[in-house]
């Protein structure tokens, strides 16, 4: 436990040097968002619509920008090597790192999610679902594109490469992310087996997300 | 009589041995596809017949299905070699996985296709976001991850165990893929097949589409092994073996 | 036989899709037969100038003065370097 906070408060400590780093992800999702509305067009009934999918895809792509960053400085000045030869469980590890990724993306993009839904004229019910579901979800965006990001260490390209293999695993978590949000639209008690899968998924993503992660980065370091 | 298990584990005999069956796989291959396809366009009847309101178009299935149905199986294949070379850190299961991948992606991309064409003519569209045409898509995506990741990598070893781990993460996540396309809302979601009427369909009909997976089922074991034959003269371009191969089988 | 060309008018659709998935699978096998040639060739130019055949002398100092390595000219997919 100790081993976690220590690693997470470096992890955090660190980021917060480059706070530039944390807002650009930031603003990435802002912009991503409203440059949908000025190509689909401002219809209410349009952007209600497309709302709740516009923002997870959103999420999906700034989540994903900041995952090569997860392992990358650590890799190239060796910090990782080390933190794999002490005697700490790779995944304890790979678990600290992915909470400070999420703390400094995730939790973000939960936060300006209201001011998303306003943009995209959802009623109040929805905002609520929204942020709960991007609570729920983006953890685990976090988790499976760690398994990415340790698959693609230090490879040139690395960042399209990662995009390639982690989306089509993003699927199921846009589907029923984006689905609960449209869902609660129309009936607010039909949200609930949505958000019970998206919780499902959680669990499993942080029981083997940090042991495929860690596997991934011995073997990159090998 | 003792039998030796692991003899052909070694890359030089099964190289050899792969030699040996490719011609049979192929000869086989041709029989059984051609033998299906006859059955299946001249001993059927112009409707699918049934529920099912399908005029003469409905013979793509005869490619469709078994095309589907091996990019599906020769994604297994790929995560169980995948499995045994981590597991076992044996060369020649991680050079199996290789050569796999592009088979089962040319599979997948015919079964997209005729599912395209199919569609089609039957809900007049080319492109539906029907959940097993869309399960076929991300199944690409994740054969095209695999063969990027393996060769974005220069490292030999890296590379095979880093797309092997890929593999497996694919293949743990496939059914959760599969099924939340299929099921997009939990609410509502009894019937897992949507599109099946499948039942009450002429006989023929399905016997023909087994025999003509059966005879892609050959092929893609004589294209593989044919694949694999390459890749092991690549890989163990340093042994002696090869060395004595390509002096007397390369004409200069 | 003039309807099993035309399969009730859906000709089209039907022979397109059967001629794009003989077209892949004959595609694949053509190159495969091209990558073991390529192989084939490659291992051969190579033994070649490791360990030159005796009888061509004159050869063996042009083949020693050729200045790229041969396996840089031909792609493949699995060079097993390390």
């Amino acid at each position: 436990m100790r081993v976690f906070l220590c690693v997470l408060g470096r992890d955090i400590t660190l980021a917060m040097r480059r706070r530039t780093d944390v807002l650009t992800t930031l603003f990435f999702f802002i912009i991503v968002v409203s440059l949908f509305p000025l190509g689909v067009g401002t219809e209410k009934q349009t952007l209600k619509i497309l709302g709740p999918g516009v923002v997870w895809v959103a999420a999906l792509l700034a989540s994903m920008l900041a995952l090569e960053r997860l392992f990358a400085a650590d890799y190239e000045d060796g910090t990782l090597e080390q933190m794999l030869l002490s005697t700490q469980p790779p995944a304890v590890l790979v678990l600290a790192k992915v909470t400070a990724h999420w703390l400094l993306t995730g939790l973000p993009l939960v936060i300006i999610a209201p001011l998303v839904g306003l943009q995209y004229q959802l009623p109040g019910n929805a905002q609520w679902i929204m942020m709960v579901s991007l609570l729920v979800g983006t953890p685990v965006l976090s988790l499976i594109g760690a398994i990415g990001a340790a698959l693609t260490l230090g490879l040139r390209g690395g960042g399209i490469l990662l995009s390639l293999l982690i989306l089509p695993l993003y699927i199921p978590v846009l589907v029923y992310g984006a689905g609960a949000v449209t869902v609660s639209m129309i009936d607010l008690a039909d949200t609930q087996p949505y958000l019970s899968l998206l919780g499902a998924f959680l669990l499993l993503a942080l029981t083997l997300s940090p042991l495929a992660t860690g596997a991934a980065l011995r073997i990159a370091l090998e | 009589m003792k039998i030796h298990w692991f003899r052909y584990s070694s890359p030089a005999t099964f190289y050899d041995l792969a030699g040996r069956l490719i011609p049979w796989f192929a000869a086989l291959a041709l029989v059984l596809t051609l033998a299906g396809l006859y059955w299946g366009f001249f001993e059927t009847p112009d409707r699918l017949g049934g529920t099912n309101p399908q005029k003469e178009y409905y013979r793509i299935i005869f490619l469709h299905v078994p095309a589907a149905w091996l990019s599906m199986w020769l994604y297994l294949v790929l995560a169980a070699w995948s499995a045994v070379g981590l597991i076992f850190n044996t060369r020649l299961s991680y050079m199996m996985a290789v050569a796999t991948a592009p088979s089962g992606a040319i599979f997948t991309f015919i079964a997209l296709w005729t599912g395209s064409f199919w569609g089609r003519t039957s809900w007049g569209t080319w492109w539906d976001w029907d959940p097993r045409l869309t399960s076929e898509l991300i199944l690409l995506f994740l054969y095209i991850g695999y063969m990027a990741l393996h060769s974005a990598i220069d490292d030999t070893r890296r590379a095979d165990r880093s797309a092997a781990l890929l593999a497996l993460v694919g293949l743990i996540c496939v059914p959760i893929i599969f099924w939340s396309i299929n099921c997009p809302d939990p609410n509502q979601c009894a019937a897992l097949h949507q599109r099946s009427g499948l039942d009450r369909v002429d006989p023929n009909i399905l016997w023909a589409m087994l025999v003509t997976t059966l005879g892609l089922w050959s092929y893609s074991f004589a294209a593989i092994f044919a694949r694999v034959r390459g890749v092991i003269l690549s890989r163990e371009a340093d042994t002696q073996w090869v060395r004595d191969l390509v002096a007397t089988e390369a004409a200069p | 036989m003039s309807a099993f060309f035309s399969q009730g008018g859906y000709a089209f659709f039907v022979w397109s899709s059967y001629a794009v998935g003989l077209a892949l699978l004959v595609a694949e096998v053509l190159l495969l037969r091209r990558e073991r040639r390529t192989i084939l060739q490659r291992l051969g130019r190579l033994a070649r100038l490791r360990n030159p055949p005796p009888s061509s002398a004159p050869a063996a100092t042009s083949a020693a003065s050729r200045p790229a390595s041969p396996s840089l000219d031909v792609a493949s997919p699995d060079v097993g370097g390390k």
